[in-house]
């Protein structure tokens, strides 16, 4: 059972996510209004230090557990596809309040209404999954 | 225990989820949810049905692992360790939200209880906001290739152009339905 770490990473985001209100829909609308920097704050911080840390780890050949160099593989450039996804995503994350980590919190929380937008967000990727040859990327 | 039940500063919060990303590269991975809505349909039979699900779904289980975990981190926060205050959002947008007849925060709930229960999907509006929107979610990240933990926060980190795009994204999305969408869909 190797991945049984990952459940206990998962309990720590789990936490963070709900101690951090990042899973709060209440955040997310003053997020979108421009009226705290609570969190653009968080976000920041974690994309600050995180270029940090991925460029120290990358200049030191940084190992993983299993003795591997950690890979820090690329995005594919499918630019069309992160704009016209990524604003999709966007008109659901402010409706819902909520992105899929989050969802996946929430539900922990004991907001059973989160299972239909879970559902539905699986019934989303189904879709996707059948157009996506014929979306352009 | 009372320093448990506070809520984080942002910045604390900030360098969490780093924390939680280091920890998902140090074991061999990458710090992405929204694949497990792929993960999920493949495993659900969707591998029969297109090409895109057609893959070994189990290279995602680490993924199942982590997001089980997420749902039992959010039951251990919410039950032992809820702060008794209500989320201190700022005034400007308790007065927006009462505009659109939704009360502030009250007590530990991090979501608005008037909109977080079942009766709100007998409502058109219920139904817009988490059927449609839960649907644009999936559909948006698996085409946008990420969602906030792949793009905005590792693909950011990694200096990735096609997540900076994929933010951008978000952002148009995100302020076309707070300041247009979701005033429609209060009045209905």
């Amino acid at each position: 059972m190797k991945n049984i770490r990952f459940l206990a990473v998962g309990i720590l985001f789990g936490i963070v996510m709900s101690k951090s209100e990042a899973i709060s829909w209440y955040r997310i609308q003053e997020m979108f209004r421009f009226q705290n920097i609570h969190m653009y704050g968080i976000i920041g911080v974690a994309v600050i230090a995180g270029a940090i840390l991925f460029h120290f780890m990358k200049k030191n050949n940084a190992k993983t557990v299993d003795g591997e160099i950690a890979d820090f593989k690329e995005k594919p450039k499918t630019y069309t596809a992160s704009i016209i996804g990524g604003t999709i995503f966007g008109l659901g994350w402010a409706l819902t309040g909520a992105c899929p980590g989050p969802l996946y919190v929430l539900l922990g929380q004991g907001y059973w209404i989160i299972l239909v937008v879970i559902l539905s967000a699986l019934l989303g990727t189904f879709c996707y999954g059948l157009l996506r040859e014929r979306l352009p990327h | 225990m009372e320093i448990l039940k506070q809520p984080w500063h942002w910045g604390f919060s900030g360098i969490m989820i780093v924390f939680v990303m280091f920890l998902l590269i140090y074991f061999g991975k990458r710090f992405g949810v929204s694949s497990s809505f792929k993960a999920i349909c493949s495993m659900v039979g969707g591998k029969k049905t297109c090409s895109y699900f057609d893959y070994d779904w189990k290279s995602h289980s680490w993924l199942l692992m982590f997001v089980l975990g997420s749902i039992i981190g959010g039951y251990i926060a919410a039950n032992f360790m809820a702060s008794p205050d209500p989320v201190a959002i700022s005034a400007g947008t308790i007065q927006d939200l009462a505009e659109l007849g939704i009360s502030a925060p009250t007590g530990s709930a991090l979501v608005p209880p008037e909109l977080f229960n079942f009766d709100i999907l007998t409502t058109l509006p219920g139904i817009l906001m988490f059927i449609i929107g839960g649907f644009f979610i999936g559909f948006g990240t698996r085409y946008a290739g990420g969602c906030t933990s792949g793009h905005a926060i590792s693909g950011l980190s990694n200096l990735q152009l096609p997540s900076f795009l994929a933010v951008i994204g978000f952002f148009i999305g995100g302020l076309i339905s707070t300041h247009f969408l979701l005033p429609l869909i209060m009045t209905l």
